[in-house]
């Protein structure tokens, strides 16, 4: 039971993080419909930013979490200009191009933006500096770091502050009227383009916060780590209904702890030595204690792309996502 | 994934495009060159396959310029061919570790009509491009790709200058098995030819000694997030957990291990002892066991550290005495057939005797290194320590070991 426990703490960590990451997903989605294959590499950028300005600040006396949150500071605004610019320079003209244009240029962009990376971070895979004491909190049995806390707690509160901006302030009004009808809302004075503009720009900041975040869990940090994290927050995003902000907190909450739960189990449901008459077909390698384990933990990342692909089958407007007339 | 599809459709395209155009344009040229000097020189072309890109370019840089500095030496000491100056040109090529990659790049090295190959670096790249080099008839010599499959396929053009890892599995298993004692091991893999294959010869050990193995868990050679299979493992209370793979990926591991509280001593191949897992990992390294084929870089000879430290500024990382022999081999055995042309030259490599930066090398019949010694490391102050030397079976101190070769190639250990 502790080790089941234990594997929804990690996946609810993970979970965070892909809710974060998705979110930015949605926003863009649900504003232009485009889908941003680039908003991965944003998070990179945010990891590696962060990763060398803690590199710089580790050995200046400064507390672990004062450089924990400068490498931050300095990582959103990174972030949020090349969120900006990527908006400005590639999909903006793009706009009243055919839906596949700008995908293709988001893909593009993407190709650009590691290899950006690849240029000034070089190809190894770099060490996040381990600054914060690890403390550990027992709960029944399993084990919470403040890192895992933290990267809860810090994910929480900006879903929570996600969710105030788009449904409390004017800016998330303006947000909400553009994702429903451009041009009408254009006609009622919003300036579309400010408003998709700062759309990009609050998704990557989020990201920004999700790569330090990435960062410190994993201690690790290269050029091509946002591009599997962008798939699964995307797949997160389409599991939660793509361009709806709850469902993309609720899909990556989700994908984290099925990616956790199947990776931490599949080995045990797959080992053919498990069931009676299997384990007797094989024979030899059974004996004593053996085991015969047809898909190891290996597969962990093949769990958020089944997910993805039971949605698109059975629920393709996601689990919260709203019907399609809707919008038509 | 289409994203990274339509990336390695296009990069595939380009790459095409590209080959298409040198292999046009370039061909006319070296006829040209050959006529022109007046003084009968032989340029003789070696390449050097080891992914510069990657998670472990450091690693392929570190045997790419083992190789280079065995071919500057070999240019600055006019050596003389069949009776002409031989002048060494090394084609040094990306492989990214991919073993589709790997055997583009083998293609276009045999196009590139070189004399022999020191390379690769990984066995899950080295095999199938064995394969190419096999068809062409161009010798290779490995410093570093360890898996047995490699010299097990009958090809007489394929040599390794390192251990493999059925000799290193063993190795470091019956090390674990004879000074930690544990009853219960977790064997986890990377899913590469070189992970599985030494988490394999580890688990047969174990199990040779009674000591129980549980199911082999597995994760890829990009994996960083190990939470979901080590609390599993952490379940059933291992004493020792082996990890087959490299450290890019090892780091990470090893400091999630420590984090989720596994008490477990944790034991690495070759591909993860390295002092990046300090880097990666920080204090969770220490106390970490570890293996590498052959001897330690810093226990290569004096000569060689000394030269390698004075051209590149650093000291070598892992496998550089290798592929520095392994182009001294081909060099060799190229001086000894008085000529650089494969058919001739081959026959010389399967039966020479050469004292190099590793010690004395010979080759048995399958092109394996004979005798070929394995070392176990500990994590210490962030430093990989050698603790013991596995050689024909038998374990013995390192210290001992470096007292047994004075005078051959442990002379003067730099640290």
């Amino acid at each position: 039971m502790d080790i089941f426990l234990q594997q929804v703490i990690n996946g609810l960590t993970l979970g965070a993080v892909y809710a974060v990451v998705a979110l930015g997903y949605t926003m863009v989605y649900g504003i232009i419909q485009l889908i941003n294959f680039a908003h991965g590499e944003v998070v990179m950028i945010g990891a590696m930013v962060a990763l060398t300005v803690i590199n710089a600040l580790a050995k200046s006396g400064l507390s672990p979490v004062t450089v924990v949150l400068a490498g931050t500071g300095c990582a959103i605004p990174v972030c949020m200009l090349v969120g900006y610019a990527m908006e400005r320079l590639a999909y903006r003209p793009l706009r009243r191009a055919p839906r596949l244009a700008p995908l293709i240029t988001a893909i593009g962009v993407s190709i650009i933006l590691q290899h950006l990376a690849l240029l000034v971070w070089s190809r190894n895979v770099l060490a996040f500096p381990q600054i914060v004491d690890l403390r550990v909190f027992h709960v029944a049995g399993a084990r919470i770091s403040n890192v895992q806390l933290a990267i809860i707690v810090v994910c929480v509160a900006m879903m929570a502050g996600l969710a105030v901006l788009v449904y409390r302030t004017r800016l998330g009004a303006a947000m909400r009227a553009t994702a429903q009808n451009p041009q009408v809302a254009g006609l009622m004075g919003i300036d579309i383009d400010r408003v998709i503009a700062a759309t990009f720009a609050i998704g990557a900041a989020l990201a920004a916060v999700a790569g330090v975040m990435v960062g410190t869990y994993y201690g690790v940090a290269q050029y091509t780590m946002g591009s599997i994290l962008g798939l699964k927050a995307f797949s997160a995003a389409v599991l939660g209904g793509i361009g709806n902000v709850p469902g993309a907190m609720l899909g990556g909450v989700l994908m984290g702890v099925v990616e956790a739960l199947g990776a931490g189990y599949i080995g045990s449901f797959t080992d053919l030595c498990r069931y009676g008459w299997l384990a007797r077909l094989i024979g030899e390698r059974c004996a004593d204690g053996g085991h015969f384990v047809l898909f190891g933990s290996n597969y962990q990342d093949v769990f958020a792309f089944a997910v993805l692909i039971l949605v698109l089958v059975l629920r393709p407007s996601g689990l919260l996502g709203e019907r399609v007339g809707e919008r038509a | 994934m289409l994203a990274i599809n339509l990336r390695t459709t296009l990069l595939a395209a380009v790459t095409a495009m590209g080959l298409a155009a040198c292999g046009e344009g370039k061909k006319p040229e070296p006829k040209a060159q050959a006529e022109a000097p007046a003084q009968p020189t032989l340029e003789i072309k070696i390449g050097h396959v080891a992914p510069l890109t990657g998670s472990i370019a450091h690693l392929g840089k570190d045997n790419e310029n083992g190789a280079r500095l065995a071919i500057e030496q070999a240019n600055a000491a006019h050596i003389m061919i069949g009776g002409k100056l031989a002048h060494f040109v090394l084609l040094a090529e990306d492989d990214q570790a991919d073993p589709k990659v790997a055997t583009t790049v083998a293609q276009k090295l045999v196009d590139e009509k070189v004399a022999g190959v020191d390379g690769h670096l990984n066995s899950g790249t080295t095999i199938p491009a064995s394969a190419i080099y096999h068809q062409a008839g161009i010798p290779m010599i490995t410093g570093s790709a360890t898996n047995p499959q490699l010299t097990e396929q009958g090809f007489d053009n394929v040599f390794r200058v390192v251990g493999r890892d059925d000799q290193q599995g063993p190795a470091i298993a019956s090390y674990l098995a004879a000074t930690e004692k544990p009853k219960v091991v977790a064997v986890i893999d990377d899913a590469t030819a070189y992970g599985e294959g030494l988490a394999n010869e580890v688990e047969k050990t174990l199990k040779g000694e009674g000591i129980q193995v549980l199911a082999r868990e597995k994760g890829t050679d990009k994996t960083t997030d190990w939470m979901a299979v080590l609390t599993r493992i952490k379940g059933e209370k291992p004493d020792a957990v082996f990890y087959g793979g490299m450290d890019a990926t090892a780091g990470p591991l090893i400091k999630q291990g420590k984090e989720l509280g596994i008490k477990a001593i944790f034991a690495f191949g070759d591909g993860a002892c390295t002092e990046e897992m300090h880097k990666l990992a920080g204090a969770a390294a220490e106390g970490m066991l570890c293996s590498q084929a052959g001897i330690p870089p810093q226990a290569a000879s004096k000569a060689f550290l000394d030269a390698y430290k004075a051209r590149f500024h650093m000291d070598p990382i892992l496998y550089a005495p290798f592929t520095y022999d392994a182009a001294n081999l081909m060099i060799e055995a190229m001086k000894q057939a008085g000529s650089p042309e494969p058919a001739k030259y081959l026959p010389f490599l399967h039966k020479i005797s050469y004292e190099g930066a590793t010690g004395k090398i010979e080759f048995d019949a399958k092109g394996d290194r004979k005798n070929a010694e394995i070392t176990i490391f500990t994590m210490k102050n962030g430093k990989i320590d050698p603790i013991a030397v596995v050689k024909a079976g038998k374990t013995m101190p390192y210290e001992e070991f470096l007292k047994g070769t004075a005078g051959g190639a442990g002379q003067a250990p730099q640290k």
